[in-house]
């Protein structure tokens, strides 16, 4: 159990040792354990972030869905006044043609009598002095019964 | 070796086994030394190829194996081995964050060097004895350099030349960053003028050098001691009990178990401390 230069020898391999270690096997380690812890670190803050973007997307999409909901309420609103005005003018609509309807009818038939009439007036002459002819059996003096005819006619 | 150790008593067992195989000067030529007192005859230019040889092997091994992981490491996705390798370096990063208050890039790589390397030569006291030198190295070392009976020792913190050869490179880089630091006059002011001023000099440098070199001395007998008290009970264990050893053994080992990383953690943790104090300039 002699010092000898072993005690040398150690210290000259602890040194070279030291060399080694810390320009090859310390510093690579040490750099990955900080990215690591970096990348860690951003990521977590990623996550934060994208959690924050998620509830700030969340409250937009409900707002919107909110003011959709809103819109369509107008719309069917407006619609459905719509619909009551289409119906009530078309209610107006048809009354008019109605009525319209009516009046024609009205002025056609007047017209049908008038144009009867004027038939029969046409014809009643003609038939009366059928009748006539008949009655008397003898021939009369058809220019003076004409006149007469015609100013009987016209009475009519 | 074998067939001989029956008939070894168990004094002459443990020397065997407390030897170590040292290489050196003797008689003018080069050689293993055959007898402890062949090595002690050696003087200072010797060196025990044993410890030094298992102390090269398992720092270069250890640290080759890091530097392996470390090119085919990946941020994403880290193999198991890598996650390992960042729980150790992190540990060690978090030790020295915790306790060492300055900015140097060499403490980091030099906790992790000294904790991961103490604990790997600590941990060959849990091979058990006369696997790796009765029945391994030994008969090797017969066949190939005729040496008869050579000790071979595979724990390289029982050897005080290994721990004292680290504990004095923390001693060295303690003067270098106090000099550093506080420049060569604060480094021998404070050894000089304190703790009781400049009027009490030499009662000053009389606790304070001491003092100093207390450091690297306990810093590695403790380490050395632990170790060395350790592997003493395991031969005792092994040479006294016959066939009661395997228990005993497995007792022993699981009490040792606490005692190996403990050693590495605290020959780190007091290297920190020194090397922080070696920082602090003090504030008049």
């Amino acid at each position: 159990m002699n010092i000898n230069a072993t005690f040398l020898g150690q210290m000259i391999a602890m040194a070279f040792f030291l060399w080694f270690c810390s320009k090859y096997v310390w510093p690579p380690f040490v750099a990955i354990l900080e990215e690591r812890r970096k990348k860690i670190a951003d990521g977590l803050e990623a996550a934060a972030r994208a959690e924050k973007d998620l509830e700030l997307a969340q409250a937009r999409s409900t707002e919107q869905l909110k003011e959709a909901k809103a819109e369509a309420a107008g719309i069917i609103d407006l619609a459905n006044k719509r619909a009551a005005q289409i119906v009530d003018e078309a209610k107006e609509q048809a009354r008019e043609e109605g009525q319209r309807i009516i009046a024609g009818a009205n002025a056609e038939i007047e017209q049908e009598v008038n144009r009867a009439k004027e038939a029969l007036r046409a014809q009643v002459s003609a038939i009366a002095i059928a009748g006539a002819e008949r009655i008397l059996e003898g021939s009369i003096d058809q220019a003076a019964n004409e006149e007469m005819l015609n100013k009987l006619a016209s009475e009519l | 070796m074998a067939e001989s150790a029956a008939e070894l008593t168990v004094q002459e067992y443990i020397t065997h086994h407390l030897s170590f195989l040292t290489f050196g000067r003797i008689d003018d030529h080069w050689g293993f030394a055959h007898t402890p007192e062949e090595a002690a005859e050696m003087g200072f230019w010797a060196i025990n190829v044993d410890t030094m040889g298992w102390s090269l092997f398992l720092g270069a091994g250890f640290l080759w194996f890091f530097r392996r992981v470390a090119v085919k490491a990946s941020i994403d996705n880290p193999s198991g081995i890598q996650n390992f390798v960042e729980a150790v370096v992190e540990f060690v990063d978090n030790r020295v964050t915790e306790a060492f208050n300055y900015k140097n890039e060499l403490i980091g790589p030099l906790c992790l060097l000294l904790l991961f390397w103490i604990l790997l030569m600590n941990t060959m006291d849990l091979v058990p004895v006369d696997l790796l030198t009765t029945f391994g190295f030994e008969p090797l070392l017969h066949t190939v350099f005729h040496l008869e009976n050579a000790p071979f020792k595979v724990v390289p913190t029982t050897d005080p030349n290994i721990t004292m050869g680290m504990s004095f490179t923390v001693f060295l880089m303690i003067i270098y960053y106090s000099i550093k630091n506080k420049g060569l006059g604060g480094f021998l002011g404070e050894l000089a003028f304190h703790p009781f001023g400049k009027w009490m000099m030499p009662f000053n440098l009389i606790i304070e050098i001491p003092t100093l070199f207390a450091k690297p001395i306990s810093l590695g007998l403790r380490l050395f001691g632990n170790l060395y008290a350790g592997e003493l009970l395991f031969l005792l264990i092994a040479s006294m009990l016959g066939l009661w050893q395997l228990p005993a053994h497995f007792v022993w080992a699981a009490f040792h178990l606490l005692v190996v990383p403990l050693q590495a953690f605290v020959f780190m943790m007091l290297t920190i401390v020194y090397l922080n104090a070696a920082h602090e300039v003090p504030h008049h």
